[in-house]
């Protein structure tokens, strides 16, 4: 055999290994793109076609093409509330990120006692499920009987109303940090028992303490776990919906029914029974979250090759 | 369904085709083909159809929250062997509605029977999702209930809805804040009132009641008994909303007073708080329902019987009335297959004695039947949380005083949900509670208007 023949059969074995390949990679994906399919891209195109109608309870359902789309930009509703998330937004993402990538350090370091325990304490709340932990905050925040009022009783101090419409979105914001302060540091924790031990060395010889291993070689070589932190986070608080709906049964004054624009959503299609503008309210937040997203995202990129 | 009125596209047309087909389709399920053949605008059905109806086998589903509702429900197919009622819990208040409505929707699945708040009746009529009992010989059965309850589910070629329970509102207190306070028993009118309301404040600390800030129900409850009717309804497409008309402003102006003298809780209803308030003496009476009794005998155990029961107090002593919060009636929906056992057991389970002498006695609903109103097992039961008080007799007297005209929108979601945003947010502020009046009728005209309904305000 030449060597020509034997690159040939070489060359077809491996074309029939691609193939064979390829035919396992796309029978193994098959339960995934069905389900893909079904659950998400045909819901999105019937929420698509749906928010092309305008349906009223007398008259009936009306084609109106993009103008629900075109009227949820101008929706003051709408817009107040992409307002109050953003807010959450500039204030608890900060904070919430950067507790988990301190206690994250913190616990690479080395330096922490029951590291293991301290890891599970801090991400129990993750475990906590959503609605219990806001029951459970709910209860803690109350004007008169709640321990936090109590302390404040006790030092002869007026306690401050956290259900009021001054500070309720800080009540929030301390809920969802707490929630998911262990859950971004577990992400960045295991990023960082990745880093190779030897420019972790190599900074040591060279005569970095913690702090300046930590500022120059760990969080640099994180940067994509915390960047991926980020993208959750712009998505979870665009999207928050649990929190706001389950603290308007206590401050049901304070949190009308488009606190937050998934919040307005909800309302829109099963109180105003009006799922056509719901469909549209929807799609924008569904845009507007990919649009912040990928700004973050490149804005990330962008630090990283720089 | 409302009317769908679009047809741009041939693609929707052949949706709606097959849609069409699919509801032919489900339409002729064959063990209930006889009865589904009786079109729903025929006259008054014969007693022959009726006993031929009964003894065909036939299932019904029946979504209901009501706890234990199997046993009345057992009584029934005990004495309808023929007939078994499927009974569903999909769930209580919003939640039970929305999905009637889904499958209303999808045309499949859905209820023959279903549990249904007087609040509610008019936006299934709106959609034409109820069968009329008329036409089903409910007017046999209109006699035995209360009249102004009959008007919640009624008009005059209609009967959307057997009644169920009520919930006509008076007032619980207590007794022993009250005497402290220099009071003796609840006062009698509103006037007297606002002025028990500063001696309770003054004497014992304490609020003489909560006014909720979240609980449109009660709100309008009070507005009820005003006789400020705010809501009216033509069955198709004109509303009439005046939630801030002359009587409601009075009324309004009342609380607005007690609310920024610091005279009564602004607090949020069946919140943590409130119920601590109910249980602590902070609040000393309740303004509820005749459900409420039953309720405040779990929530604050440890007064037992410092409590009294009375009625509302009045705008007008020599003509006392009352409005009515909550309660609810049993509706058929006019898509059903068995549209005939589906209405004789609405009426059957609201008029046979059996059954409404059981969820009054040992489900504790509040009649709306006069003979259970009336008859001494009900009336007599003294309550020692109560002080042994005859509550129940407290309460039959409230029905009978009732006012008749109460109407509701079929809006009536948006309209709760919006008072929580307007006038409550005022209330839990202690603001401005007629500017917050003003606010949620706007609202509530806005969206009617943008609904496509004709506003008359």
């Amino acid at each position: 055999m030449t060597i020509s023949a034997q690159k040939v059969a070489h060359k077809r074995r491996r074309t029939s290994l691609a193939r064979g390949r390829s035919r396992t990679a796309y029978v193994l994906l098959t339960p995934f793109i069905l389900v893909f399919l079904a659950m998400l891209v045909v819901p999105l195109v019937y929420s698509g076609y749906l928010s092309m109608f305008k349906r009223t309870l007398v008259g009936g359902e009306t084609f109106v093409g993009l103008q629900n789309i075109i009227s949820v930009f101008t929706d003051q509703r709408f817009l107040e509330g992409v307002g109050r998330m953003t807010i959450f937004f500039v204030v608890q993402v900060p904070i919430m990120l950067g507790l988990a990538l301190f206690i994250a350090l913190a616990l690479d370091s080395g330096r922490v006692r029951a590291a293991r325990a301290s890891r599970l304490a801090v991400f129990i709340p993750y475990a906590v499920p959503g609605v219990v932990a806001t029951l459970m905050w709910g209860y803690l925040y109350g004007p008169d009987f709640s321990p936090i009022a109590q302390a404040f009783k006790a030092v002869g101090l007026t306690p401050p109303d956290l259900l009021s419409s001054n500070l309720i979105l800080a009540s929030m914001m301390n809920i969802v940090t707490w929630e998911f302060v262990g859950y971004n540091m577990i992400i960045m924790f295991a990023a960082l028992r990745t880093i190779p031990l030897e420019s972790l060395e190599a900074a040591q010889i060279d005569g970095a303490g913690q702090i300046r291993t930590a500022l120059s070689i760990k969080i640099p070589a994180i940067r994509q776990a915390i960047m991926l932190t980020l993208i959750f986070s712009v998505i979870g608080t665009f999207q928050l919906f649990n929190e706001p709906s389950l603290l308007s049964k206590i401050a049901p004054n304070v949190i009308g029914t488009s606190y937050t624009p998934n919040l307005y959503a909800y309302s829109l299609a099963f109180v105003n029974q009006d799922p056509n503008y719901a469909a549209a309210v929807a799609f924008v937040l569904g845009a507007l979250i990919m649009t912040v997203s990928y700004v973050v995202q490149l804005r990330g990129r962008r630090k990283v090759s720089a | 369904m409302s009317p769908r009125t679009h047809q741009p596209i041939r693609a929707i047309a052949v949706v709606t085709v097959v849609g069409a087909l699919t509801l032919a389709a489900c339409s002729s399920d064959p063990d209930t083909e006889n009865s589904s053949a009786e079109p729903v605008t025929s006259p008054a059905v014969d007693d022959a159809a009726i006993a031929e109806a009964m003894s065909t086998p036939t299932t019904i589903d029946f979504w209901t929250w009501v706890p234990d509702i199997q046993n009345e429900v057992d009584l029934f197919e005990a004495e309808y062997p023929e007939i078994s009622v499927n009974v569903q819990n999909v769930g209580q208040g919003g939640e039970h509605y929305t999905k009637v409505r889904t499958a209303l929707e999808a045309g499949d699945g859905g209820p023959d029977v279903m549990q249904m708040e007087y609040q509610y009746v008019s936006s299934f009529v709106l959609t034409d999702s109820l069968l009329n009992l008329k036409e089903y010989g409910a007017d046999s059965v209109q006699d035995q209930f209360v009249p102004w309850v009959w008007s919640q589910v009624s008009d005059d070629a209609h009967v959307w809805a057997i009644p169920q329970d009520s919930g006509p509102v008076g007032t619980l207190y207590r007794e022993d804040i009250f005497a402290e306070a220099g009071l003796e028993g609840s006062p009698e009118t509103w006037a007297e009132f606002a002025s028990a309301a500063q001696k309770v404040k003054d004497e014992t600390g304490s609020y003489i009641t909560n006014f909720a800030s979240n609980e449109p129900g009660a709100f309008l409850s009070l507005l009820w008994q005003a006789g400020a009717s705010p809501f009216s309804f033509d069955g198709s497409e004109t509303l009439g909303i005046s939630l801030n008309n002359d009587r409601s402003k009075e009324v309004v102006a009342y609380w607005q007073d007690l609310v920024q003298n610091d005279l009564v809780g602004v607090d949020p209803d069946f919140t943590d708080t409130w119920y601590q308030g109910l249980a602590n003496g902070t609040y000393a009476s309740w303004q509820t329902a005749a459900w409420g009794p039953l309720f405040l005998q779990g929530t604050a155990s440890d007064t037992s019987g410092l409590w009294r029961a009375a009625p509302l107090p009045q705008w007008d002593a020599s003509a006392p009335s009352a409005g009515n919060w909550g309660g609810s009636s049993t509706a058929v929906l006019a898509n059903t297959d068995a549209p005939i056992a589906a209405s004789e057991f609405a009426k059957w389970l609201n008029t046979n004695a059996e059954s409404t002498e059981m969820f009054a006695n040992e489900q504790f609903l509040f009649p709306t039947r006069t003979e259970i109103l009336e008859s001494p097992e009900f009336t007599s039961d003294e309550l020692e949380f109560y002080g042994g008080q005859r509550v129940n007799e407290v309460f039959a007297e409230i029905s009978a005083t009732v006012d008749s005209d109460f109407q509701w929108l079929p809006i009536a979601d948006y309209v709760f949900g919006s008072f929580n945003e307007t006038i409550g947010a005022a209330i839990a502020e202690r603001g401005d509670l007629l500017a917050g009046l003003d606010e949620w009728q706007a609202d509530v005209v806005e969206y009617a208007t943008a609904q496509g309904f004709t506003v008359v305000e």
